[in-house]
């Protein structure tokens, strides 16, 4: 069974990458046939993977009597009036929608509020973290580009020089951004090529 | 087929064979791997020995990427290395605890931790339930996950995958509750974030390299050198592409 797996696995993998080459209608089809299963396969996952937070973790915690009962009994009950609202009135239902999001939305507003003091509070603290050279001009750029970017410099585009070089300081995060994202690009091919071909199988079967 | 498209598809062909080549066992006797030193893997090791030795727990996240994104090499690399973890826990009765914000890795680290108690002969331990979705969006995600890291038992916390600004709430609490958290990603974002937040961040590609420094498998080396490899070429063409530019030829 394994090794149907692994087949079936490498083989779509290879189907849905070549479909990305070559524009041949017959593997078109055959790669939008597999990404569509994909997708439905995906939510299924999904659909499964929320079932066993409600029942496996959440109701194991109510029935027993963890500290934190309380919360996953209202996590249930929020979830099954969700899940039937949802099935009865439908997801696109402007009702379903307002409930949802007049819950959704001031929670992760609120919560967004706290981040945004947490990590004032961690960018105060980065030099204990980080007693060296990379906390260091870490900590002096996160500054500097406050400064650059907050306005209090604009004055300076009336003076040629001036204006040349706040351009210039302007591209180094950019240039430090593409250097990042290069080498995640690159570690990115090697790991999906490595899936790919099967040397390294997150999918055990 | 365009040119771009002939480029893309040479080069996962030279990558595919890269790896076969590397991985084969007359080139690794040859040119044995030499590892240059990362200080946050070290010192991972180190925290996974001490959780075996104190009988407290791992806890490997996996971000919110979605199984059927691009983006989600960071989490299978996050899987990589909860199935390395796990063997390197094995003597240990508290075997890692994984969670995630997507449905289809909360199912593949389900997998993974069931493989690695095949594995290691450690079924006993195995307990499917450690494997799960904390949130299906990222905030509630972050709040699932905050309540393992909450965990008496949990003294390491590991985030390898694609997070978003919501990570600072997860490694803030972390770095309070765990004397460990190793945290890497793909995003800018959350990198920017982890270094704020965190003590032992992986930056840019060293995120690809955890798989290799805690298992030395061979196809997880021979992907190392192949990427390598591949930063040369990218880094020469960068150069003469400027170069070529600054004479006006391009």
């Amino acid at each position: 069974m394994k090794i149907v797996n692994i087949i079936v696995a490498i083989v779509s993998g290879i189907i849905v990458l070549l479909g990305y080459f070559f524009k041949l209608p017959e593997l078109e089809n055959l790669r939008g046939s597999l990404l569509n299963w994909a997708l439905v396969l995906s939510g299924v996952a999904g659909l499964v993977a929320i079932l066993n937070l409600i029942f496996s973790v959440h109701w194991k915690r109510v029935r027993d009597k963890h500290p934190l009962k309380g919360t996953s009994l209202i996590i249930i009950i929020s979830f099954g009036v969700t899940f039937i609202a949802g099935i009865f009135l439908g997801p696109s239902n402007p009702g379903f929608q307002k409930l949802v999001t007049a819950v959704q939305v001031p929670i992760e507003s609120s919560l967004m509020a706290i981040l945004a003091i947490t990590l004032v509070i961690a960018s105060l603290k980065i030099l204990q973290r980080h007693r060296n050279w990379m906390g260091f001009v870490f900590f002096v750029s996160v500054i500097l580009f406050l400064v650059l970017n907050s306005g209090v410099l604009a004055f300076t585009s009336e003076i040629p020089i001036l204006r040349d070089l706040l351009s210039a300081f302007h591209q180094v995060p950019v240039a430090g951004a593409r250097g990042i994202l290069l080498g995640v690009a690159l570690g990115s091919i090697v790991t999906g090529i490595r899936v790919l071909i099967g040397s390294d199988r997150p999918y055990n079967g | 087929m365009t040119g771009w498209n002939l480029v893309g598809f040479l080069l996962v062909l030279a990558t595919a064979a890269g790896i076969f080549i590397f991985s084969s066992k007359k080139v690794r006797a040859r040119y044995p791997a030499l590892f240059r030193k990362i200080p946050a893997i070290t010192r991972l090791k180190r925290a996974i020995g001490l959780s075996v030795e104190d009988g407290s727990r791992v806890h490997v996240t996996l971000g919110n990427a979605d199984l059927t994104d691009t983006a989600n090499t960071s989490a299978l690399v996050g899987l990589s290395a909860l199935h390395s973890i796990g063997q390197l826990s094995a003597n240990s009765d508290q075997p890692p605890v994984s969670t995630s914000g997507n449905g289809g890795f909360a199912l593949l680290s389900k997998d993974t931790l069931r493989a690695t108690a095949a594995e290691t002969n450690t079924r006993d331990f195995y307990d499917p339930d450690l494997g799960y979705l904390a949130g299906a969006t990222p905030f509630s995600f972050a709040l699932g996950a905050m309540d393992v890291i909450d965990q008496s038992e949990v003294k390491t916390n590991v985030f390898i995958g694609s997070f978003g600004v919501e990570a600072g709430l997860l490694t803030t609490r972390a770095e309070d509750r765990a004397p460990f958290t190793l945290a890497a990603s793909d995003s800018i974002v959350a990198q920017s974030v982890f270094l704020a937040t965190s003590r032992d961040v992986l930056i840019g590609e060293e995120l690809y390299a955890v798989p290799a420094y805690l298992a030395y498998r061979p196809a997880h080396i021979a992907s190392l050198r192949v990427q390598d490899l591949l930063r040369i070429l990218t880094g020469g063409a960068l150069l003469i592409g400027a170069f070529l530019k600054g004479l006006g030829l391009i």
